[in-house]
């Protein structure tokens, strides 16, 4: 039964997995094993870019399902992949030990230069990879269940919601810029050297990291899926569509959201733990609300409400801006606001609605012809 | 014939006479001056008592240099000169009596006339109290605190005379001060005590000084230290009312900022439901209209500002328009689409503005009336600029709280808000009262620009800072409301300076947004929130 819900055949869904299984076996040959001077190799920059692409559809996934299944319009999940990444960056924090510039046996650099003299409590255990992993979960994890839990317990819906998110990871924004805080202020952290004992500089170790992000993007999919396909999908697809309607019918509503929102959340934590191994840095900009704004419109563009339609939009949209940003910096800002205004105005459903509605309007296309010459031809035959 | 000789022969005497004057003026001072030839620093300090009080043009220029260190001996003649030294080690010098320049000599042809900190705290009164008859009141008044830093009773006298001619309240006022840090270290303990109880009102930081110095020493008699403790708490008190309405003050500047950022996107997004996010960047066009007005016009500077408003009324508004008629049109009814639409307009002209102003702040220049600040109490003092700028927002409340009461348009713009489906079956055209309601919240934003680029820089990215802000100010009072924006953006305005003290600008920021977030659960309509079926929509 569930196998038989989550293989049943869906285009989209075959071709996000079957991309996803083919570049985590070619991706990893045409770096490690083609030679360099090779057409086929893909170099190391490559990679990491698409590692960084990867855990980005992650996150646009972990909007979509708060968004696209249940109408939460979250302006501030670019939070959420912060603490996670700021999580992880801890853990790799930890790893330089006395490599760092002062070489400070207990203390990181940020610490050391600010004449800290002990590791603030809230460091401690990010020694323990699984600790770090365990707070990746559980930070954004649990700031979205309270947030969650007062904004949809006294009923901020909608607008209100958005707005909401927005100052949450403006609030956060300033407090992580403050030295004070102990997250090594407006530079954050960086200068990583190591993860799980294995060079961050490595081929292989960049080759992992994108393996390990492509198969977190998969595993995401499958859970998502199965999460809004399940009774309790169907509930929140209701809450979307009809709040009340829900609520009357005898569904605690909130409860049905706040834990969507924290679920989405807890991903999007992830997605950021992927992420800042392979970037190399966190700082505080990760929470500018631009961020979180700009990620809404990766899955607009992509097609809200699919999953994979908003992995297919972050990887569309970071693409052009890595293109873009190179090639013309200056075009940039034009395009990606024509592009919001463009997707808002004339593609609701985004790409994948445009790509599924593309059969059904060349059919009407081809009947409206048939119909048409069909007519003409039998009036010339009929006399 | 005879007139004529005699005002030839005058004309040929007055030089003469005048010269004979001079110079014997010079030789007085001459001797005066050699005076300073010695190594005691108490027959310096005599010999800088009797120069001042010469009446030789020089005597200010003499002081001012021995107190700088720039009053020297030629070895050679033995001569008081002032000597400003040379890169190459040696030293220009001049005539200390005449002014003549004397050339050169190397490093070690002229000695310096040494000064203790005695002797320097003395030459400080003593200037001041020269400085003290000159025709500048700024000038008197800096004089008279010099003196009372100096705190050298020899320049009593000097006080008193003067204030016995002085004319300007502020001289007078300055003056007293002075004598009344004079009186408490007097060693008559009457003399003292009405010192301590006429400083009462006093804010002076010396007199505040004195007195804390008073209260715990341990030499003066116990009424003596009673009576300035208690002039001091009555000082203190004094001084925490009016941090506390300076406090206030720049709470209700913040909050008329936060108001005027906030009140045209109470508008759009109260009145017609759709969320702009270009807000900021109306702001941003209306400082930008205040800069290329003022490039324009550079002669009416004076008058840059009145151009301004109504020309960033108008820009800000037409574009406004432009945007409504040509995006949010298609989107009502559906406000999280016109969120992002809206987001993508800023940043369009976010870069449009960058592409033709380049990404370098703009400079934007003060009219003089703007300048300055007033003096509402002694010792408390409000710019002039925020003033303006609370009152500026004031009006603009106001004349927006008239157009939306007292007009037709007002009128059909509470109508569409209300229930729009009606307002059209009434016969309003609800496509154009959106238009202009648009075009109105826009025009308000581009103003709001022009009072900014007074109190920030002005930039591209200028907005981006309001925008959040304004939303919280919105979403504070209860969308839809006037009064409730008013009230909020001042209240938070009041509450983030209240707080900075205690937690530093950042986390007083900080706090007022999670105080916001947790007010939003409690009442999710705001303060103010709107009454009937539009509110549930």
């Amino acid at each position: 039964m569930l196998l038989g819900r989550l293989i049943k055949q869906d285009w989209g869904r075959s071709i996000l997995l079957g991309t996803l299984g083919v570049m985590c076996v070619v991706v990893p040959v045409a770096n490690l094993l083609v030679p360099e001077d090779s057409a086929f190799h893909v170099s190391t920059y490559t990679v990491t870019l698409l590692g960084k692409y990867l855990s980005y559809a992650l996150l646009a996934m972990a909007l979509d399902l708060a968004w696209g299944y249940c109408g939460i319009l979250s302006l501030g999940h670019g939070a959420f992949f912060a603490l996670g990444g700021y999580a992880m960056g801890m853990y790799l924090m930890r790893q330089i030990g006395t490599r760092g510039v002062y070489g400070h046996p207990e203390l990181p650099d940020f610490m050391v230069f600010l004449n800290w003299q002990e590791l603030p409590w809230y460091w401690f255990g990010f020694d323990a990879f699984w600790f770090a992993m365990l707070m990746v979960v559980l930070v954004p994890g649990l700031l979205a269940l309270v947030f969650g839990w007062l904004a949809f317990r006294s009923r901020v819906t909608g607008v209100y919601l958005s707005i909401m998110t927005q100052a949450l990871t403006y609030a956060l924004l300033l407090a992580f810029y403050r030295n004070e805080m102990g997250f090594g202020g407006n530079n954050g952290l960086t200068d990583f050297k190591d993860i799980l004992g294995a060079s961050l500089q490595s081929d292989v170790t960049r080759v992992v990291l994108f393996v390990v992000s492509a198969i977190a993007l998969a595993l995401t999919y499958l859970f998502c899926r199965f999460v809004v396909t399940s009774k309790l999908g169907r509930v929140v697809t209701a809450v979307r569509d009809a709040d009340d309607r829900t609520r009357f019918i005898g569904y605690r509503v909130e409860n049905y959201k706040v834990w969507i929102f924290t679920v989405s959340a807890v991903l999007a934590g992830i997605a950021g733990a992927l992420y800042v191994p392979q970037v190399g840095i966190i700082n505080p900009s990760e929470f500018e609300p631009l961020k979180s704004i700009e990620l809404v419109v990766w899955v607009a563009l992509g097609g809200r409400g699919t999953l994979y339609g908003a992995a297919l939009g972050a990887v569309i949209v970071n693409y052009a801006k890595t293109w873009m940003t190179g090639a013309f910096p200056e075009v940039w800002p034009f395009a990606l606001g024509g592009l919001f205004i463009l997707v808002t105005l004339s593609l609701p459903k985004g790409v994948v609605g445009l790509v599924r509605s593309l059969p059904y309007w060349l059919a009407s296309r081809v009947l409206y012809m048939y119909h048409k010459w069909g007519s003409l031809i039998r009036a010339k035959f009929s006399h | 014939m005879r007139s004529c000789l005699v005002v030839v022969v005058a004309a040929g005497l007055v030089p003469c006479f005048g010269l004979e004057e001079k110079s014997a003026l010079d030789a007085s001072f001459q001797v005066t001056v050699d005076l300073l030839k010695t190594r005691s620093f108490g027959e310096k300090a005599e010999a800088a008592r009797a120069i001042a009080a010469h009446t030789h043009p020089r005597t200010l220029e003499v002081l001012t240099a021995l107190l700088d260190a720039e009053l020297y001996t030629e070895r050679k003649t033995d001569r008081v000169v002032f000597a400003n030294g040379l890169d190459g080690g040696g030293f220009n010098i001049r005539d200390a009596v005449t002014g003549e320049g004397l050339g050169q000599v190397g490093r070690r042809g002229a000695k310096k006339i040494s000064v203790n900190n005695r002797l320097r705290g003395l030459l400080r009164g003593l200037i001041a109290g020269i400085r003290l008859d000159d025709k500048d009141p700024d000038d008197r008044i800096a004089a008279a605190e010099a003196i009372a830093d100096g705190a050298d009773s020899s320049m009593r006298a000097v006080l008193d005379a003067r204030l016995l001619v002085e004319s300007d309240a502020n001289v007078i006022a300055a003056i007293e001060t002075a004598l009344v840090v004079f009186d408490l270290d007097a060693n008559d303990e009457t003399i003292r005590l009405r010192a301590i109880r006429a400083s009462a009102s006093n804010l002076d930081g010396r007199v505040r000084e004195k007195l804390t110095g008073i209260s715990n020493d341990p030499v003066a008699s116990e009424a003596i230290q009673e009576a300035a403790r208690e002039t001091l708490e009555s000082i203190e008190e004094t001084v925490a009312r009016y941090k506390t309405i300076e406090t206030v003050f720049f709470g209700l500047s913040l909050g008329s900022v936060l108001v005027l950022a906030a009140i045209g996107l109470s508008i759009t997004f109260g009145v017609m439901g759709v969320i702009n996010m270009a807000h900021g960047e109306l702001i941003m066009l209306g400082a930008y209209t205040t800069y290329v007005v003022q490039t324009l016009f550079p002669g009416a500077l004076e008058y840059s500002l009145l151009i301004a408003v109504p020309a960033a009324f108008f820009v800000s508004g037409l574009v406004g328009i432009g945007i409504e008629r040509g995006i949010f049109r298609f989107l009502y009814g559906r406000p999280l689409e016109t969120l992002l639409a809206s987001f993508g307009v800023s940043l369009v002209l976010q870069q449009a503005v960058k592409t033709i102003f380049t990404a370098l702040n703009r400079p934007v220049s003060t009219p003089q009336w703007m300048s300055g600040s007033f003096e509402l109490l002694d010792g408390l003092s409000l710019t002039f600029n925020r003033l303006y700028i609370l009152i500026f927002a004031g009006l603009i409340f106001a004349a927006l709280v008239l157009v939306l009461q007292r007009t037709r348009l007002g009128l059909e713009v509470r109508a569409v808000t209300q229930n729009r489906a009606m307002a059209r079956a009434m016969g309003i055209r609800s496509g154009r009262v959106d238009a202009l309601t648009f075009g109105l919240g826009a025009g308000i934003a581009g103003v709001a620009g022009v009072a900014l680029s007074q109190l920030t820089n002005v930039g591209p990215y200028l907005g981006r800072g309001y925008i959040v802000d304004s939303f919280m100010v919105v979403v504070f009072g209860g969308v839809g409301n006037l009064w409730g924006t008013l009230v909020a953006g001042l209240s938070l305005g009041v509450a983030n300076k209240f707080l900075e003290p205690y937690a530093g600008a950042v986390v007083a920021k900080v706090l007022v947004l999670v105080f916001i977030i947790l007010f939003i659960q409690w009442r999710p309509r705001g303060l103010f929130p709107q009454k009937g079926r539009a509110a549930e929509s």
